[in-house]
C-alpha cells in the first residue's frame, strides 16, 4: 500500500513543483527533500507541498512545527498521509 | 561625466541580437518553447529557471545573454550595480492565473508558486539573486518602451553617485507576445582602456530608440 502511494506521490511532487529533468523513478523516497543530497527544494516548494496534501488528499497541515518531520522525504509524507487517513 | 551604452541585446520574433548582430534564431513555437530553446542554446545551468513565469524567464535569459563575456559584475561593487526595467503588461498573465485559482470557493487552492510571480519586480529579484546584485532596482509600468523615462531616471542615479553601472531596458511578456531590450550603461571614465566611441554608443534617448528599432549607430 505505502509503495503505491510513494509511486503516486513522486509523480505528483514532480508535477506540482515543476521539477525539470527528473523522472519519478529518480526520486529516492528516503532521501531528504531539502538541502544537500535532496531535490534542492525551497520555502515556496514547502507551501506547494502543503497545497498538494490539501488538494489531492484533503489533509490540512495546521501546525507549522510539524512541517520538517512530515516533509523530510517522500516516504515520510506517505506515512503521514496513511496515518491521517486512519483517523 | 559621459554615460555610454557599452553593450545591448534584444530578443524579439524568435531572434536574439547582441550589439545589433543576430546571434540566435529559434524554431517557430510558443514563448515557453522559445525560452527553453534559448536556455539550452546558451548552455545555462540554473534549475530554478523552469519554475519561473514567462516574464521572469525572459528577463533572466536576456540578462544572461547581456552579461555573457563581460566583467561588469567583477568590476563594480554589487551595491553600485542598478537594475531599472520597464514593461507594459506588468505581471498580468500570472495575476490572471492566480485569480482563476481562487475564483471557485469550492476549489480554492491558490498556488504559492503562482502567487509569488504576481508582481513584476520579481523579475529584478530573480536577476539580482542569480548575480548577487545589490544596487537600486525598480520596474516601471508604461504603455510602451519609453527611452526618455529611462534616460532621466538612470542619469539621475549616476548624477547622485548612487551607481557605477546600470542594467536597464524593456522586458515585456504576455502570452506568446514577448520582447526584451536590455542595455549596460557605464561611465566613460570607468571603462578600462577606453579608446573612443567606436565600440560604444552615447547613452541618450535618441540612441536608445534607434537601437530598440534595430538600427545601427
Amino acid at each position: 500500500m505505502i509503495e503505491d502511494l510513494i509511486l503516486k506521490l513522486r509523480k505528483e511532487i514532480i508535477d506540482q513543483l515543476q521539477l525539470e529533468g527528473i523522472t519519478p523513478e529518480e526520486v529516492d523516497p528516503e532521501a531528504p527533500l531539502f538541502g544537500e543530497g535532496g531535490l534542492g527544494l525551497d520555502s515556496i516548494d514547502v507551501l506547494e507541498l502543503v497545497v498538494l496534501l490539501d488538494k489531492n488528499y484533503g489533509i490540512k497541515i495546521r501546525a507549522s512545527k510539524e512541517g520538517p518531520k512530515i516533509f523530510y522525504s517522500v516516504k515520510s509524507i506517505a506515512e503521514y498521509i496513511l496515518d491521517q487517513q486512519k483517523k | 561625466m559621459a554615460l555610454l551604452i557599452t553593450r545591448h541585446m534584444k530578443l524579439q520574433d524568435r531572434r536574439i541580437w547582441v550589439n545589433g548582430i543576430v546571434e540566435y534564431v529559434s524554431e517557430p513555437g510558443s514563448a515557453d518553447k522559445l525560452f527553453r530553446s534559448v536556455y539550452h542554446h546558451y548552455d545555462i545551468d540554473y534549475p530554478k529557471f523552469f519554475k519561473m513565469d514567462n516574464l521572469c524567464k525572459l528577463a533572466f535569459l536576456s540578462t544572461e545573454i547581456l552579461l555573457r563575456g563581460t566583467d561588469i559584475l567583477q568590476k563594480y561593487p554589487a551595491e553600485e550595480v542598478a537594475i531599472i526595467l520597464e514593461n507594459a503588461s506588468s505581471s498580468l498573465e500570472y495575476d490572471q492565473k492566480h485569480v482563476e485559482s481562487i475564483r471557485d470557493r469550492n476549489k480554492y487552492f491558490p498556488s504559492p508558486s503562482v502567487f509569488v510571480y504576481t508582481i513584476p519586480n520579481i523579475m529584478v529579484a530573480e536577476i539580482a539573486i542569480q548575480h548577487k546584485v545589490k544596487g537600486e532596482n525598480a520596474v516601471f509600468i508604461l504603455e510602451q518602451f519609453d527611452p526618455g523615462f529611462i534616460y532621466d531616471y538612470v542619469s539621475e542615479l549616476f548624477r547622485n553617485q548612487q551607481v557605477s553601472c546600470c542594467l536597464s531596458g524593456w522586458v515585456e511578456c504576455y502570452g506568446d507576445q514577448y520582447q526584451s531590450f536590455l542595455l549596460i550603461i557605464e561611465q566613460e571614465d570607468k571603462i578600462k582602456g577606453f579608446k573612443g566611441l567606436h565600440k560604444y554608443v552615447i547613452f541618450d534617448t535618441a540612441n536608445m530608440l534607434e537601437l530598440f528599432k534595430g538600427k545601427s549607430i
